[in-house]
Order: structure tokens, then sequence, then C-alpha cells
């Protein structure tokens, strides 16, 4: 079981670059069609400064923090049990290609269901750019299989 | 075709739907170096094997990012207030996801009208892989 004292326990915050090149990656992955994902002269054109980061990029770029599952490991969470059981973002400005975000998280709740036999752990995320504006949070629930 | 805003919606209107190619493990493969997340599950049968699985799946953030797009396909994207999605079932190679939404409320939120769109991924067979609740402020 993951030791409930983990609620409260807060990472340090780190940054990370929103590169044209990924967010262009990023769309070919998704199979993006609208060139304001990945053509900076047609997001100039639609009126944005840059290309625009899509909505659940932010998660993505949560993976730079040069060790993504190291909170896994801190809270005995075994990688090869766990999958992702909800996403929720929360939007208040827009992110573009050249912005700095800086990632700021949470652990808000672990509990388990069905006897034990699924555990969950509920991170918060709180994400601001360079000029330290809140872009958006998020808030993720992994689900652990121990059935 | 009209244009989209708070009163020209109603409660029931589905919004367009978005349809996928199959999963292929190359688009996993694509889908793992452009997000960033290295996960093995979603790369490496071995890994998938030995967590137990027959093989390996979709990250549900792929999903996320299809249901995504069905959202700004139909509204701009600053129009977005929230999204939130509970994953359903995995995505395995092969499965086609199609994506669904349809507005279920109308509602003032402050000085915004907004709706609340219940957006839906599922497989060929109708196995629904994703359900979410997104808000979105229309003028």
């Amino acid at each position: 079981m993951i030791d409930l004292k983990f609620i409260g326990t807060k990472s340090a915050p780190f940054d990370a670059d929103v590169e044209k090149g990924r967010l262009r990656l990023f769309a070919k992955a998704i199979g993006e069609t609208d060139p304001i994902y990945f053509d900076e002269a047609a997001a100039r054109a639609a009126g944005h400064s840059s290309i625009l980061m899509p909505p659940t990029f932010l998660f993505c770029l949560e993976m730079e923090h040069p060790d993504p599952y190291l909170w896994f490991r801190e809270l005995g969470i075994p990688l090869p049990r766990a999958l992702h059981g909800g996403q929720r973002f929360q939007y208040y400005r827009p992110a573009y290609a050249g912005e700095v975000m800086t990632f700021r998280s949470e652990i808000v709740d672990i509990y388990a269901k069905k006897n034990g036999a699924l555990e969950f752990v509920v991170q918060d995320v709180f994400i601001t750019n360079q000029r330290a504006e809140s872009v958006a949070d998020f808030r993720r629930t992994i689900a652990i299989r121990n059935g | 075709m009209s244009v989209l805003n708070y009163n020209s919606v109603k409660v029931d209107d589905n919004i367009p739907s978005l349809s996928m190619p199959p999963v292929t493990r190359h688009a996993l493969a694509i889908y793992c170096g452009a997000s960033g997340d290295h996960n093995p599950l979603h790369v490496d049968i071995d890994f998938a094997r030995e967590s137990g699985l027959d093989d390996v799946i979709a990250h549900g953030m792929l999903i996320m990012a299809y249901m995504g797009r069905t959202l700004t396909n139909w509204v701009s994207q600053d129009a977005i207030r929230s999204f939130d999605t509970r994953f359903q079932a995995m995505t395995r190679i092969g499965d086609a996801i199609t994506t669904t939404g349809k507005i279920v409320e109308k509602f003032i939120d402050g000085d915004e009208r907004c709706v609340r769109v219940e957006v839906s991924a599922a497989d060929q067979r109708g196995e629904v892989k994703a359900l979410g609740s997104v808000v979105i402020a229309l003028s």
C-alpha cells in the first residue's frame, strides 16, 4: 500500500522550454491537421505570437523533468502496475513556442478501492510562464493495480 | 454554416466527430518521443508482458489528445476553460478511435456564457476508452 504520509508532499519546481520542434513532432504524433499547431507562419496569420501549445501538451512537457518517474519511486508506485486513471486540465491563458513553463506539484490524495485491489494517487501540478502568470493547472490520477 | 455562439447551440447538439486510423506500434513510438512519456509499457512488448499484459497499450494521453483535437476542430482553443478525462479501458494495437461529443449543459459562470460538452473516445467495437467533460466559453 502507498503510505498516506506522502499526501501534501511537494516537488521542487522545475522549468521546461516550449520548443517549436517538439510541438511539430507532437502535432505529427496526434495527426493534427490545423497548421496553427505546427506552422509558425500559419499561427501568426491566425493572430498567435508563435506555434500554439495544444491542450494536452502540458502533461508532456511535465515529462521534461530530469527524472519524470522519480516521484513514483519515492512513493513506491511500481511502474509496471501503474495506469493513468484520469487527467484534468484547468486553463488560464495560452502558451506558445519560445515560452518557458515552470512546474510545481503536490500529492493531494492517496486512497484505495475494492479492498486495496486498486490504489489511487492524485497529484496536482501548477504551471506558470516566464512572466509568472498562471497558464494552467492539471490534476493527474494514477491507478495502481494490486489485484 | 451558422455562426457558433452561445445562442446558436442547444443541449443535445453533437459536435463534429473525429475518426483516427488504427493505432500502430509506429504511431506509439512517435508519440513516445513526441510526448516525452517514455514509459516502456507503450512501446516495449517485453516490458508489457512482464507487466501482465499481452501486448503494449496506447498512452491514455494519446487518446486525450485525439479528444483535444475534436474540441479545437470545433472551437478556438482559448475558449476551453477545463478538460477533465477519465480513462475507461486500455487502447490496443489495431484499435481505431472515434471521438464524439455532445453539449449536455448551458450555463452562466460569472460573466461568461458556457457550455459543458461530454466527449467520448471509443474503438471500432464501441468500447469506450475515455470519457471527458469539457467546459467551453462561447460569445
